[in-house]
């Protein structure tokens, strides 16, 4: 007989069968099943109210009472379903109850018969109990799993199918044994993959396909040992001509990256990779793309990270040496569409382990690096396939995409981080082909400067370039050895303040530098100029310079192939005081604070060398050592660096440059004078130099003295000294910044018209190339002159330096810009005219008629 | 030539700019004559505009540098140009645009050809033929509309 039971939660529970109230008795003992379900429906009702109220007897008794009621009739199972349902929520249910309730359920509820609601409930009576009774319901074994399997076997709705996948989920991690059913367990829940879910409008429920996908595919690839069913299914599906199932097998191979290791994997790679290989490479979808090479990314990943035992093959070069053979050959033919895909895949491959990247660009680079030497045209892609792969050893390289700027930098960068590999085998590789003498030679000097990132690089790199310098008299083209000469500059400059470059700079470098030169002067060959940064070992090699050129002191060059005497200063031979710009590399690029020895008597040698010797090049250069050294002593005596310093001595001087202006024979030099004071020097007397400079010398200088020239040239007789004035004066305005001269240019204009008819070439271009800018925006003044201007650009148009002819179009076509009104009246000249330059027989010029003729035919024209 | 009219190829296909010619030390020479070459006339016409497009005719592969032949010792040059698609109604004025470009560019020693590439237009003998014209091109270029439009294909663009 059944205890009492209480109707509402108040006092002692007792049986309700037997209870006092007849009426709920008799339902449940009804004969009428609709009556008796009334009842369960009213026992559940109260039970889910106060199922935590219950005690342990009270609970046994009602699931014994509910057990017998699932074999009652149909109509009264959901009922009884949801007092099951609340009764295993109870804390406080018995040991054993568990397992009874879930046999009875698996038993005499056939779930898939049942309506959608009570399926669900069945579906939260599994998870409740899986909550709170898990030992006991693996005290069940692979039955419990069995009936699972059963129970969802068909299932449809999607609110019930997460729940479903929810239990599932929960048997995978929470290790219930599936034994024999491990393969239905999987195919149940496999069936339902690619998940193809389109909500219904309207859907109050919010389900969306996303939430379905990821709930079965943690289950799918919840488990090892559902491997050999998966990833065979995953070949299937990839089959598939839908996108969205293409990009959910391919998400979910990603996924089992993360649990699956090399023993889950071996026997599927060549399938799994010729899928992949087959989607990346042929899909037009972004989506597909990167979910495939996500999955290559994980697969590498999972397969690097499997520890292996000493006799089984490393299954992460065999998957790579794949990869590698069917990618690789498509990055040498840059034209074909399948570059990027490869590249693509390389990448991801290489992104996902160190041990990977290393394979990976170990097989790829010395593939790229050859492409890049033995082509003469790169393609574009050739670099950025090479940047592509670096990117994922170094994180975030951004470099310039153009052909060999990116390669450079890019290995310039690699260089630094990987300077052994790079000394062990792109320098001799560079080596090789540098002296091979094939016509890629200058490109490899320069990748052998841009890898010289670091000492030791540096100790290898350098020793490569002096050996070149050092048999240049063998026939290389002087342009070869200056590009060399640029790659140690550059390799000095990037050096910065590296002390240990700059010892190898200072001890191997400059010495055979120096000696190179002089040898190379002593046997009369032409030079080229290095300046070089030195400030460790500056005075050391200040003093060193000067020992040599005042003392002949050959003591530390190498090669002891010179005379213990050298008189390189003294006039011997012109070829020998050109050696003197070394010396002005040397000494006059030093910091200010770098005490020179010696200063006075080397400045005596100087100022005679500059004054006595014939030869241009060496006076200009002792001349500029002169005044390199000058600058910087605390008082000075020369212009120019006067003129730096603003020192006040200077104006006398420029009025006795003046007055050399008005000589006849010095007259062209002294112009050239000024193009000296105005201009910037590269080599000496430069902020780079540690000159001393004011700021806005230039315009100082101008705005003081272009009046007296102005004077000056109106009154001189015609002939070559005005020429001389006129050139003074362009030298002086073009070298004023920008904003000055279109100041300044309208009130010299007509000394600047004037200068058109000048017969020094000098003096036309510069004229003209001042003259252009004021074109495109006139000035009054200008519209007076219109005709003399025109007749006078049309006559340099016969010059016979290209340069100015090439000027003075450009002039024309400056011209065509200004107001229709004041230029239409020359238009049928100019056209006629300038007919004859387009034959010119330089195809610069021609360029230049084209441009200006075309425009001048649209002048005054429709459509303009 | 009107406004308001359909687009007749709407969506064409649109190839790559080639680079600018790059300079050789010889072009800086004084003493060495540079002869004309295809690659100049080329980059006489490739900039010109198309009258419908906001592109040019090398964009659009109308003119390619295989279809220009000139020969400087007996001036002559001869440009084939293909038009977008075979029934183009502007087949004439681009070709025209062409004509007109070299005849402002070139000395008038030349002997100026421009043609329809063979096959790619249901008219082009009859365009051939009113391109190799003199007084046709004259009388064409009087017409100040026509002109206009002409002027508007051969005006640059700052690129």
């Amino acid at each position: 007989r059944f205890p009492r039971l209480a109707i509402k939660g108040s006092g002692p529970i007792i049986g309700k069968v037997d209870g006092p109230n007849p009426k709920p008795r008799l339902s449940l003992t009804s004969s009428e099943p609709q009556t008796r379900g009334r009842g369960v429906q009213l026992l559940s009702q109260v039970l889910q109210q106060c199922y935590g109220n219950l005690q342990e007897s009270e609970v046994e008794v009602l699931v014994t009472f509910y057990e017998n009621r699932l074999k009652d009739h149909y109509v009264i199972m959901p009922h009884v379903l949801e007092g099951l349902k609340a009764l295993t929520k109870c804390l406080v249910l018995p040991p054993g109850s568990a397992v009874s309730i879930l046999k009875s359920v698996f038993q005499d509820a056939h779930v898939q018969s049942l309506m959608l609601a009570q399926r669900s409930c069945v579906y939260c009576i599994l998870i409740n109990l899986m909550d709170s009774r898990e030992e006991e319901l693996k005290g069940l074994g692979s039955d419990f799993v069995f009936g699972f399997v059963q129970s969802m076997d068909g299932e449809r709705d999607p609110r019930n199918l997460l729940l479903a996948f929810q239990i599932a989920r929960k048997i995978i991690t929470q290790g219930y044994e599936m034994g024999k059913f491990t393969e239905e367990f999987f195919e149940v829940t496999s069936c339902y993959f690619p998940i193809d879910f389109t909500p219904p409008p309207n859907d109050p429920h919010g389900i969306t396909q996303e939430e379905l996908i990821l709930s079965l595919r943690a289950v799918l690839t919840g488990s090892q040992r559902f491997a050999e069913y998966l990833l065979p299914l995953i070949v299937e599906k990839l089959d598939s001509d839908v996108q969205s199932a293409k990009v959910d097998s391919l998400q979910t191979l990603a996924a089992c990256g993360s649990l699956y290791g090399h023993k889950e994997l071996s026997e599927f790679l060549p399938g799994l990779w010729s899928s992949l290989r087959r989607e990346v490479f042929q899909t037009a979808s972004e989506k597909v793309e990167t979910a495939g090479l996500s999955a290559v990314s994980a697969l590498v990943a999972s397969l690097s990270r499997s520890v292996l035992s000493s006799d089984s093959e490393d299954v992460l070069h065999v998957f790579l040496d794949l990869i590698l053979k069917d990618c690789l050959h498509h990055l040498a033919e840059p034209d074909l569409k399948l570059v990027w895909p490869s590249a693509k895949i390389l990448q991801a491959a290489s992104n996902a382990s160190y041990r990977a990247s290393l394979k990976v660009m170990s097989a790829v680079m010395p593939s790229l690096l050859e492409q890049y030497n033995t082509q003469t045209q790169v393609s574009n892609d050739v670099p950025l396939l090479l940047l592509l792969l670096v990117k994922s050893v170094l994180a975030n390289h951004f470099c310039s995409l153009s052909s060999s700027l990116a390669v450079m930098e890019c290995c310039g960068a690699l260089a630094y981080i990987y300077p052994e590999a790079f000394a062990m085998r792109m320098v001799p590789r560079l080596k090789e082909a540098i002296f091979s003498g094939t016509s890629v030679r200058r490109r490899c000097v320069t990748a052998l400067a841009s890898v010289s990132s670091q000492p030791s690089l540096v100790q290898e790199s350098v020793p490569v370039l002096l050996q070149i310098l050092t048999s240049a008299h063998t026939g290389m083209g002087s342009y070869f050895v200056t590009s060399v000469c640029h790659s140690l500059q550059r390799i000095a400059e990037q050096a910065g303040q590296d002390p240990e470059v700059g010892q190898i700079f200072h001890d191997i470098v400059i010495p055979r530098l120096l000696g190179l030169a002089i040898q190379a002067a002593l046997q009369g060959e032409t030079l080229s100029h290095w300046p070089a940064h030195q400030v460790h070992y500056a005075s050391l090699m200040a003093s060193r310079a000067v020992r040599l050129f005042l003392d002949g002191d050959v003591s530390f060059l190498p090669e002891n192939a010179f005379p213990s005497n050298l008189q390189l200063l003294k006039v011997n031979s012109c070829y020998q005081t050109r050696t003197v710009c070394l010396l002005m590399a040397c000494v006059c690029s030093l910091p200010r604070s770098v005490e020179i020895p010696e200063v006075d008597r080397l400045l005596v040698e100087l100022e005679e060398l500059s004054f006595t010797c014939l030869h241009p090049f060496s006076y200009t250069s002792a001349a500029k050592c002169f005044a390199g050294l000058i600058n910087k002593r605390p008082e000075g005596r020369t212009i120019k660096t006067l003129l730096l310093r603003y020192h006040p001595l200077s104006t006398s001087l420029t009025d006795k440059l003046f007055s050399l202006l008005g000589d006849s024979e010095l007259a062209s030099h002294a112009a050239d004078g000024f193009y000296l004071l105005m201009s910037d020097s590269p080599d000496v007397l430069n902020r780079g130099c540690h000159a001393n400079v004011r700021i806005m010398y230039r315009q100082r200088f101008f705005a003081e003295n272009s009046a007296k020239l102005v004077q000056s040239f109106n009154s001189a007789v015609p002939g070559k000294r005005k020429a001389a004035y006129l050139k003074a004066l362009s030298h002086m305005v073009n070298n004023l910044p920008k904003q000055v001269q279109l100041t300044e240019l309208p009130a010299l204009l007509p000394l600047l018209l004037e200068a058109l008819s000048c017969p020094d070439q000098g003096v036309q271009l510069s004229t003209l190339s001042c003259l252009q800018p004021v074109l495109l925006d006139p000035p009054a003044a200008l519209t007076t002159q219109l005709d003399g201007l025109v007749a006078r650009l049309l006559a340099l148009n016969s010059s016979p330096s290209m340069k100015v002819r090439i000027a003075s179009l450009r002039c024309i076509l400056a011209l065509s810009h200004l107001p229709d009104h004041l230029v239409l009246p020359f238009r049928a000249k100019i056209l006629q005219a300038l007919a004859v330059p387009l034959d010119d027989k330089k195809r610069l010029v021609r360029k230049e008629a084209v441009l200006a003729r075309g425009e001048w035919f649209l002048l005054g024209n429709p459509g303009r | 030539m009107s406004g308001g009219t359909r687009l007749e190829n709407a969506n064409p296909l649109v190839f790559q700019r080639s680079g600018e010619r790059l300079l050789t030390a010889t072009d800086e020479d004084e003493n060495v004559a540079d002869p004309i070459d295809d690659r100049e006339i080329f980059d006489l016409i490739r900039s010109i505009n198309d009258p419908e497009h906001p592109l040019s005719l090398e964009e659009l592969n109308v003119v390619e540098q295989l279809r220009v032949n000139v020969n400087d010792q007996d001036s002559t040059v001869a440009v084939e140009f293909t038009p977008t698609i075979p029934h183009c109604s502007m087949a004439t004025l681009i070709g025209l645009s062409i004509k007109v470009k070299l005849l402002r560019s070139l000395p008038g020693r030349f002997k100026i050809d421009v043609h329809i590439t063979p096959g790619t237009h249901a008219s082009e003998d009859a365009v051939n033929k009113q391109l190799a014209d003199k007084e046709r091109v004259a009388a064409a270029l009087e017409n100040s509309q026509l002109l206009e439009v002409v002027n508007q294909c051969l005006s640059s663009r700052a690129m």
